[in-house]
């Protein structure tokens, strides 16, 4: 309280310290009821308490996983990364092709998400006639809540024969003879594979980055806006110096839940990958696996012991992968912010 | 305090009533292949004794994991287990129902019954060996067909299943090659091709890839109308998938010996060579008495009453001969915990 006010004026107080004691201590005089000093302290607990809960689910989910692929990760330690053999029959197990194709449809879907929720979020909060805005934002909110089996039905059913003729056959005829391109672009144009899935990732993650995005966008200050315009700048610069520098830190956490979204997302990602246990093409058209369509499909008829403990151990990679992605988001913003410093 | 009387009540009656309920329901847990039969069966069984038959259907390998708990009163199975490993657990199988594993194609111009195929051929096409439709091996078995020089897609399964078991047991009874490169299991390490999540995904892979190939469960096709192939048989004929051809490859197993028959690649004329039944798991010795009477109880009323609904959603009846065997099984084997059988009528 007195903290508030420089020493020497805090002393101007003649009274004596019992008397401003009584003050502090005693209920206001009149109406307004005081909250018991339990009460407030039940608070406090019960807020450590859930803040402590979630942190020991998150330690509980660690340790079972690792207690669950013990006997993979003593067979195999680290070489599981690295080895891309998937065979339940002989109970050789390798991981290396569910995190490559975990990985690239998430990398596709980040490629194609990023810019086109850049492009709305930036359309709604600086562009958009009023009448438009809300009905827009609305639409794109609804889009996460459509349930994912939809989206890879969907996938399967309507969106994977669309790409295999308009898409994947006119880039083999342009690229079939280009040295990468040509590779990244073989094998049968069938709509099914890492390319698809990304791109069923890329919608499904767009309206979380975007209304993250526009949510970040709308509380930069008019003010600041405001004056950029004033010295005739552009919507263009207005945005790229002005709004994002001021909202860097919301976006990169808008893009970090997309791709969290992305590494974890299993239904529509399992009707198109195609689910291949094989690595032998580095073609975006060719069927491939991820991590959790891995573990949706296998998971209820794996016999316990080995195969169990390989798809618990492909699950603790999961959650390695998404803990990596995250701690480096964290230390992206946190040398954005040391830049920051340096210039000013 | 207040409070606490009806908290207390509460509890103490939901004890009663479990410990009603107790008497009355059984829980099983396993295959999702016969889980609608299951259910129909369930169903029609309560209306008729007023029994709750609770089946949970969770996939084969996780029933087998909840019988060895005994969480469950019976697992259920799409794949038989060896008779040793049931020793070893004290458990017994039994079958139930009997299913085919039908190839299904979408060539152009190709109608269903049409395409004749054999094992080594199907293997071969697996193992991505034969790799067009026009290939001398699928040509000799269809000299009238007019094949396309396109290339083969094949359609799999992706999630583990008792459909790609009797699959994947079949191709290694007929390829010595697919034996020991691929081996038989409920998932295996594909050599080729794109996976489908369930019969549904299978079929939907086949009905929108030109020129492929998949295999599903014959209720599928059936209801389906799906373009499916003709195989030829261990005799050497060549067999249209229906429920007389499952029902011959039960008929030629040699049950009497064991319940472990996996009725692949079964010898007799009018036999579809992938055919597989699916099973029902139980522990020797029964923990809970009431409970595993109860459990037999249904089964006795299944095998008797059910086959009608059986046939409704295209799974083929055990034979009656087999059935008989099923009930010795469980006059001798099934016991309490005193060495008592199980009264079950």
């Amino acid at each position: 309280m007195s903290s508030t006010l420089p020493a020497h004026e805090a002393s101007l107080d003649y009274r004596t310290l019992a008397e401003r004691r009584q003050e502090m201590s005693s209920p206001p005089p009149a109406g307004r009821a005081r909250t018991g000093a339990i009460v407030d302290r039940v608070f406090g607990w019960t807020a450590r308490g859930a803040a402590l809960l979630t942190l020991a689910l998150l330690l509980g989910i660690l340790v079972s996983l690792v207690i669950g692929a013990w006997p993979a990760i003593q067979k195999y330690g680290l070489g599981f990364f690295t080895s891309s053999v998937w065979d339940p029959v002989t109970l050789e197990f390798g991981g290396l092709v569910m995190i490559y194709g975990t990985l690239a449809t998430s990398l596709i879907a980040l490629i194609i998400a990023v810019p086109v929720s850049f492009g709305i979020a930036l359309f709604l909060t600086e562009l958009s006639p009023a009448w438009l805005k809300r009905p827009l934002g609305t639409a794109i909110e609804l889009l996460a809540a459509v349930p994912s089996i939809v989206y890879g039905m969907w996938g399967l059913l309507v969106f994977g024969p669309l790409l295999a003729t308009f898409v994947q056959q006119p880039l083999q005829a342009l690229f079939g003879n280009v040295p990468i391109l040509g590779a990244l672009f073989s094998g049968p144009p069938v709509g099914i594979g890492i390319l698809s899935a990304g791109i069923i990732l890329a919608i499904m993650i767009i309206p979380f980055i975007a209304a993250v995005m526009r949510d970040v966008f709308d509380v930069t200050p008019p003010m600041l806006k405001e004056s950029a315009y004033a010295l005739g700048s552009t919507t263009w610069e207005v945005v790229f110096k002005v709004v994002l520098p001021y909202t860097k830190s919301g976006v990169i956490g808008g893009i970090m839940l997309g791709l969290g979204r992305a590494l974890g997302e299993t239904m529509a990602v399992t009707f198109v990958i195609g689910n291949f246990n094989q690595l032998d093409s580095i073609s975006l058209f060719a069927p491939a696996n991820s991590i959790t369509s891995a573990l949706a499909n296998e998971f209820a008829e794996a016999a316990s012991g080995m195969h169990q403990a390989a798809l618990i151990y492909l699950g603790l990679m999961l959650f390695f992968i998404t803990f990596v992605v995250l701690a480096l988001s964290k230390l992206l913003l946190m040398r954005l912010r040391r830049n920051e410093g340096a210039r000013s | 305090m207040n409070i606490r009387i009806p908290a207390a009540s509460i509890a103490l009656a939901g004890l009663a009533f479990a410990g009603v309920a107790a008497a009355q329901d059984v829980t099983g847990a396993g295959a999702s292949f016969p889980a609608p039969l299951y259910a129909r069966w369930a169903a029609d069984y309560n209306k008729a004794t007023g029994v709750k038959i609770n089946y949970q259907s969770v996939g084969s390998g996780a029933g087998i994991k909840q019988i060895d708990a005994k969480t469950v009163a019976f697992g259920a199975s799409d794949m038989p287990q060896k008779d040793e490993d049931l020793a070893k657990k004290g458990q017994v199988q039994f079958p139930t129902v009997i299913g085919g594993v039908i190839p299904v194609v979408n060539i152009k111009g190709i109608a269903a019954g049409q395409l004749r195929l054999n094992g080594p051929v199907l293997a071969d096409i697996y193992l991505g060996k034969i790799t067009k439709w026009n290939d001398a091996a699928i040509k000799a078995l269809n000299p009238s067909l007019a094949l396309p020089d396109a290339a083969i897609s094949p359609v799999r399964r992706a999630d583990g299943s008792g459909t790609s078991f009797i699959f994947t047991n079949y191709l290694s009874k007929v390829s010595p090659e697919w034996k020991s490169k691929v081996g038989e299991g409920t998932a295996v390490n594909w050599p080729t091709g794109a996976g489908g999540k369930g019969n549904e995904g299978v079929a939907a892979f086949v009905g929108r890839l030109p020129n492929s190939i998949g295999y599903v469960e014959y209720a599928y096709v059936k209801q389906n109308k799906m373009t499916y192939a003709l195989m030829q048989n261990a005799d050497g004929k060549v067999v249209a998938p229906d429920d007389k051809a499952f029902k011959a490859a039960a008929a030629n197993a040699d049950w009497n010996k064991s319940f472990y028959q996996i009725l692949t690649n079964q010898p007799g004329a009018e036999s579809w060579p992938i055919t597989g039944a699916t099973f029902i798991l139980m522990h020797k010795v029964q923990e809970k008495p009431a409970e595993g009477a109860t459990t037999l109880k249904f089964f006795e009323w299944a095998y008797k009453n059910g086959d009608k609904t059986a046939e409704d959603l295209d799974y083929v009846p055990m034979p009656a001969s087999v059935k008989a065997q099923i009930e010795k099984l469980w006059a001798t084997e099934i016991k309490d915990g005193s060495g008592k059988n199980v009264a079950y009528k």
